[in-house]
């Protein structure tokens, strides 16, 4: 099977699943814009009956049966106007069932494209979130927002607009058309004649003027940057006294975009006049034909009418058709561009799924490890942390220390030959993702907080946790004080327009978050930098206390808070220096005491 | 609804900005009025040629018919291309001058201000409102007045031809506009409340995304999602009631329409009979009016959501920045925009404060009372503290971004306000946490403070920040282009063309704002070097998280929730054993403890 072929399978796929649930809301709307166009074209029928018929007496022979019948129904005494009020009521009906087929198609198309693509942004939210780490990384954060949200309006935009449209058009075209051959078919080939003209001559107006129109935007684009980075940076602004350069430069793009719109104008007007000229046109030809055949008589007045209302009626429809058939290629693109993303694979357990119960003994067996071709940043590591004992590690940038943890839960996994992570003896590969997870506590040293209250927060992994659960992790982590001194306590959003926490408060919250969920791993990577160093004795002791059966790993570079843990590892360049107790460490010649003797050195040096 | 304290819709406000437009508006209401008005004929030509020629059986003027007729066609067509052009015209044109004088007066607006509002709010207001307001005096006016005269001319000809026939019709219009705009007011609240639902789906992917690592690792897919569904559910059942109202208003419209029709055959079927012409220029423009009502109940609308639009754009406008300067200095140093540099003097670096209280414009605590502090020209002033300790307050008052609410700051012994900020500013560098370039090139950037650098002034400040070597990396070297904010560039590499921009414009007071805090350990020791260079000689002012630095400044601030707890030289602060002392320590601990990892 070559490549496109499976794109169009994948494709095909895709839309299907995107349109469960919305299908039959498609096919209703098209139903009702059948109805709705009919209602459209019955109407000047029966104006048409009423004038060549009842007014102007033509033979009841001509009719269709239901108005014969109709008609019939009001003979006697003042037939004409008893005719003229029925059909008036008649008129009325259609037109009841117009506006119940309008309503309807509104609403079912609306309900159509809006549930497709609440499925879509469910689907793509869904798929972003199981998408592995790696993929995450390699992709750039403001392609994929975009593609989340412009790519997606695109294509809201041509299903609930675009593409009903469209059929609702070719669906009163078509049946317009039916309906005046039906009553003269010369007057209809001369009606019809400049339809194809003006949408070919939109089509092509409007596939031409798209890139002035790209032009445009992409100019607004700049403005809207020039502005934007003069607020963002009003300091450098105002300290260097740029203010007349930015006020220049500003104008300058404002004046380049103002001119691109002002070359457009003229186009763009006489588009729409030459589109009025056509209408007008096609409308004339109508008008004086149609006299014609009246005069020789080959066509009724109410015919002539019915002619006349047709023409208005599709005036409209008739000039969007060409823009909207230009438009088109944009959803295409949108597609693609999300299509990527929903392409590629989500993460999967490769090995057997199991969910073992966790004591916690990690071992690290032979480790090695690159990010895709780049050089090794793990080699040959190997340890082994006892259940309920702490591991410290000691690193500096590039020694492979975030690698490790990264590997251990999974956010980068193991190939064949890069050695094995062992949890109580079970290789990681075997353990379910989410298992392995759940069971590891992780805290970063730049954590991330999500726009929530402080409380669900620390309660995000489970919405079941009560105040009072939250209350004790917080103060286990030195929080609860600083969170009971805010204005609204624990509900005090985090984010933008609400406070803005610092890093220590930040790193407390993130150490609550994970203290609360009570898994018997835990990882502090270098999570206690922001705080001092009392709330980070503090925070250890409480640690200690209340988690004391738990693994626990510890990277820091604090001898202090290094020295508690049972075993220290140096990490250096991917590989293990040093590894011991601290007793044993501080007096075995390595980094390790070198570390040692500046921290412990320290009060005096600086003093002097 | 509120008062608007603007006048007349708010638009008398910004009618200098407008006046320019007058002609051009005048014209186009014109022709489009004009243009209307012909267009109205149309129906009369298909009356004329059933009234005429069908019913008398005669072609005796048809080639003066066919004349009128294409002249009707071409004039409307014609008139509609001027009023368009016209339209377009002041658009585009009070979109640019808006956007100008709002641009123009935030360069002048005080820091008070950039600290009340955000980012965002204040670029909606130069970039969307002004866009709101040129689209309601071209485009909403331009329909407004071509659908009312079509609506009174419609009326005007029904009126004439037949009285008794045109009188219901025209009773249906007051309706139909009454429910539009009850359907109207309801689809503007409800359209809002969908762009909320909106920006909330963006910050949830944008959230999904930026903490894909945190989701994973807490095993909050599910949570995540759930929340999500919710949003994305609300999302729909908005837009679907949004649909439901928009249905109702096209109905409705449809079924006037259609009553006036109905109305026409039964109340006059029986002109049909004689003059057939006129009853159909009477279904001509039965239904034809339904359509101008609606566009009238839209521009009413419009106008109404727009007033917010003018409101803020007006507010904006009318804020008075917190520091001016005082017309006399403006007479002789001149304005931002117009600087007078012949009559400035040369700035030395002098700082001084003068028993100083301050408590910022929004704020209730005053953060320095009666502070006085003498910073003589080469000295080094290090201000250290927590985050949110209050560091940024002192280099603020020096570079008279805020003004003391009591006492004075002197510069070369002077009080700041006797010159203009401009000549202040222009021998200020200064570096943020936050490296803040510029779209455009690596040159332009470093140009900034200083257009008239040499180019090797130029390779000097690069060499000096230790820059050089990533430049020359650029395959086009200074001409690389660095993005939008500068983020094709790395952190790192920001920074340290920060640094070199400001020290390019050849400060005489040098304020390093955090200026490490931000960047990774190799670009702080290039920065570090640097800064030893650089303060030798001019007066500089260090803010840091990182205290390195400190130990060699003149003078040290320590602060604690924005005062200042306590002060001296870094032996002095050492041998106290203080708050200042504590922080040392444990930040040369780390520092050094990094340095001997690598």
């Amino acid at each position: 099977m070559n490549r496109s072929t499976a794109d169009t399978l994948f494709n095909r796929r895709m839309l299907r699943d995107f349109l469960r649930g919305s299908r039959l809301f498609f096919l209703l709307s098209m139903l009702a814009s059948v109805l709705s166009a009919l209602a459209d074209l019955v109407a000047p029928q029966i104006v048409r009956i009423a004038v060549d018929h009842v007014i102007g007496g033509a033979p009841a022979e001509q009719l269709p049966a239901w108005a014969a019948r109709l008609l019939a129904a009001a003979q006697g005494q003042g037939t004409m106007q008893r005719q003229i009020a029925l059909l008036t009521a008649a008129l009325l009906l259609v037109a009841l069932g117009k506006v119940l087929a309008q309503y309807g198609y509104e609403v079912s198309k609306t309900r159509a494209a809006e549930t497709l693509v609440k499925t879509m942004r469910d689907r793509l939210f869904s798929h972003l979130e199981r998408l592995p780490y790696a993929w995450h990384m390699h992709n750039s954060t403001g392609d994929i927002i975009q593609r989340c949200t412009s790519d997606i309006e695109t294509l809201k935009n041509f299903l609930a607009e675009q593409m009903t449209n469209l059929i609702r058009i070719v669906i009163l075209l078509l049946l317009s058309l039916s309906f005046m051959l039906g009553m003269d078919p010369r007057l209809t080939l001369i009606a019809m004649l400049p339809v194809p003209v003006i949408i070919l001559y939109s089509f092509f107006f409007h596939r031409r003027i798209g890139e002035a129109f790209l032009d445009c935007d992409e100019n607004e684009g700049l403005l809207s940057a020039i502005a934007q980075e003069n607020l963002t940076g009003v300091r450098i602004v105002r300290a260097f006294g740029r203010e007349r350069y930015e006020q220049d430069r500003f104008e300058a793009q404002n004046s380049l975009y103002t001119d691109k719109w002002m070359k457009l104008a003229r186009p763009l007007a006489a588009f729409w006049s030459i589109g009025d000229v056509l209408s007008g046109l096609q409308i004339l030809l109508t008008v004086v034909f149609g006299a014609l055949f009246c005069l020789r008589g080959r066509m009724r007045p109410g015919t002539y009418l019915a002619f006349l209302s047709y023409c208005a009626m599709m005036t409209w429809p008739v000039r969007m058709l060409g823009r909207m058939i230009a438009d088109m290629s944009k959803a295409g693109i949108s597609l693609d561009r999300i299509r990527a993303i929903m392409q590629a694979p989500e993460e999967e357990d490769a090995g057997q799924r199991l969910t073992p119960q966790i004591r916690g003994e990690i071992v690290f067996d032979h480790v090695s490890f690159a990010y895709e071709d780049n050089a090794e940043v793990l080699h040959d590591v190997s340890f082994r942390i006892p259940a309920g004992t702490t591991l410290g590690i000691l690193g500096g940038t590039g020694s492979g220390k975030s690698t490790l943890v990264m590997l251990l839960d999974k956010l980068y996994e193991l190939s064949e030959g890069q050695g094995q992570i062992r949890i109580d003896g079970v290789n990681i590969r075997d353990i379910r993702t989410d298992h392995l997870r759940r069971s590891i506590g992780m805290v970063l040293q730049e954590p991330f907080l999500f726009s929530r209250t402080i409380a669900e927060n620390i309660a995000i992994h489970d919405g079941e946790v009560s105040r009072g659960q939250i209350r004790e992790a917080a103060r286990a982590a030195c929080l609860d004080e600083t969170v009971m001194g805010f204005a609204k306590g624990y509900d005090t959003l985090v984010g933008e327009r609400g406070l803005t926490l610092s890093g220590g408060q930040k790193q407390r919250t993130a150490i609550a978050r994970t203290l609360v969920q009570r898994t018997p791993i835990l990882i502090f990577d270098d999570s206690l930098s922001a705080v001092d160093t009392e709330t980070d004795a503090k925070i250890r002791s409480s640690l200690e206390a209340r988690f004391g059966s738990a693994t626990v790993i510890l990277i820091s570079h604090r001898i202090t808070t290094l020295s508690k843990a049972d075993r220290i590892l140096v990490l250096d360049h991917g590989q293990i220096a040093e590894q011991g107790s601290h007793e044993e460490l501080k007096t075995a010649g390595g980094l390790y005491q070198r570390i040692c003797a500046i921290q412990s050195g320290l009060g005096e040096e600086a003093a002097e | 609804m509120k008062k608007n304290p603007y006048g007349l819709f708010g638009l008398r406000r910004l009618l200098p900005q407008l006046r320019s437009y007058r002609t051009p508006l005048v014209l186009m209401l014109l022709t489009s009025a004009l243009g209307s008005i012909v267009d109205i004929g149309v129906p009369l030509f298909q009356r004329y040629a059933l009234n005429h020629f069908v019913a008398l059986g005669t072609l005796d003027s048809f080639p003066l018919f066919l004349i009128l007729y294409l002249a009707v066609i071409l004039g409307s067509a014609g008139l509609n291309y001027i009023s368009c052009i016209y339209g377009m015209k002041i658009e585009v044109g009070v979109d640019m001058d808006l956007r100008n004088a709002a641009f123009s007066h935030l360069q002048t607006l005080s820091f008070s201000y950039y600290n009340q509002n955000s980012v965002g709010y204040i670029h909606a207001r130069v970039m969307s409102d002004t866009s709101r307001i040129g689209e309601l005096c071209s485009w909403t006016l331009l329909n407004a007045v071509w659908q009312g005269c079509y609506l009174i001319g419609a009326i005007l000809v029904m009126l004439l031809t037949n009285a008794r026939l045109a009188l219901p019709v025209i009773a249906i219009l007051p309706v139909t506009a009454l429910i539009f705009s009850l359907f109207q007011r309801r689809l503007t609240q409800v359209n809002r409340e969908i762009r909320e639902v909106n920006s909330r789906i963006t910050g949830n992917f944008n959230e999904g995304i930026t903490g894909a690592r945190t989701i994973k690792s807490l095993v909050i897919e599910d949570r995540m999602e759930k929340d999500f569904t919710a949003d994305t559910e609300d999302m729909r059942r908005k837009s679907i009631r949004a649909a439901r109202l928009r249905g109702l208003f096209s109905s409705t419209m449809h079924f006037a329409s259609s009553m006036a029709l109905a109305l026409v055959l039964w109340k006059g079927g029986y002109i049909a009979a004689s003059q057939i012409g006129t009853f159909s220029m009477f279904m001509s423009y039965a239904q034809g009016m339904m359509e101008p009502v609606r566009w009238i109940v839209d521009a009413v609308g419009g106008l109404i959501t727009t007033q917010v639009n003018i409101e803020r754009l007006c507010t904006l406008l009318d804020t008075k920045p917190e520091v001016l300067d005082r017309p006399e200095v403006l007479e002789r140093y001149g304005d931002t925009f117009h600087p007078k540099r012949e009559n400035w003097e040369t700035l030395i670096g002098d700082i001084e404060f003068q028993d100083v209280s301050f408590r910022y414009p929004d704020g209730e605590e005053t953060v320095l009372e009666h502070f006085s502090l003498k910073i003589p020209f080469g000295t080094c002033l290090a201000i250290v503290g927590e985050t949110g300790a209050g560091k940024s307050t002192l280099a603020n008052l020096i570079c008279r971004f805020y003004e003391p609410t009591d006492g004075r700051v002197l510069i070369d012994g002077r009080d700041a306000r006797e010159r203009s900020q401009l000549w202040l500013h222009s021998s200020i560098g200064y570096v943020l946490q936050a490296p803040q370039l510029f779209s455009g090139t690596i040159r332009e950037n470093l140009l900034y403070g200083n257009p008239e650098a040499t180019p090797e002034q130029i390779d000097r400040a690069l060499e000096l920040v230790s820059a050089r070597d990533f430049v020359d990396r650029l395959e086009q070297g200074l001409d690389t282009d660095v993005g939008e904010g500068g983020d094709l560039l790395s952190t790192g590499e920001k920074q340290l063309l920060c640094f070199a921009r400001a020290i390019l414009c050849d400060p005489r007071i040098l304020i390093l704002d955090e200026a490490t805090a931000s960047v990774d350990t190799i670009t702080e020791q290039k920065i570090q070097s640097a800064i030893d260079t650089v303060i030798r000689g001019i007066t500089s002012v260090v803010i840091a998280h990182r205290l390195s630095t400190v130990r060699n400044a003149d003078w040290i601030l320590h602060m604690e929730d924005g005062r200042i707890v306590e002060q001296g030289t870094h032996e002095q602060l050492m041998a106290a054993r203080g708050g200042y002392w504590r922080l040392y320590t444990r930040q040369y601990e780390d520092e050094i403890t990094l340095d001997a990892l690598g």
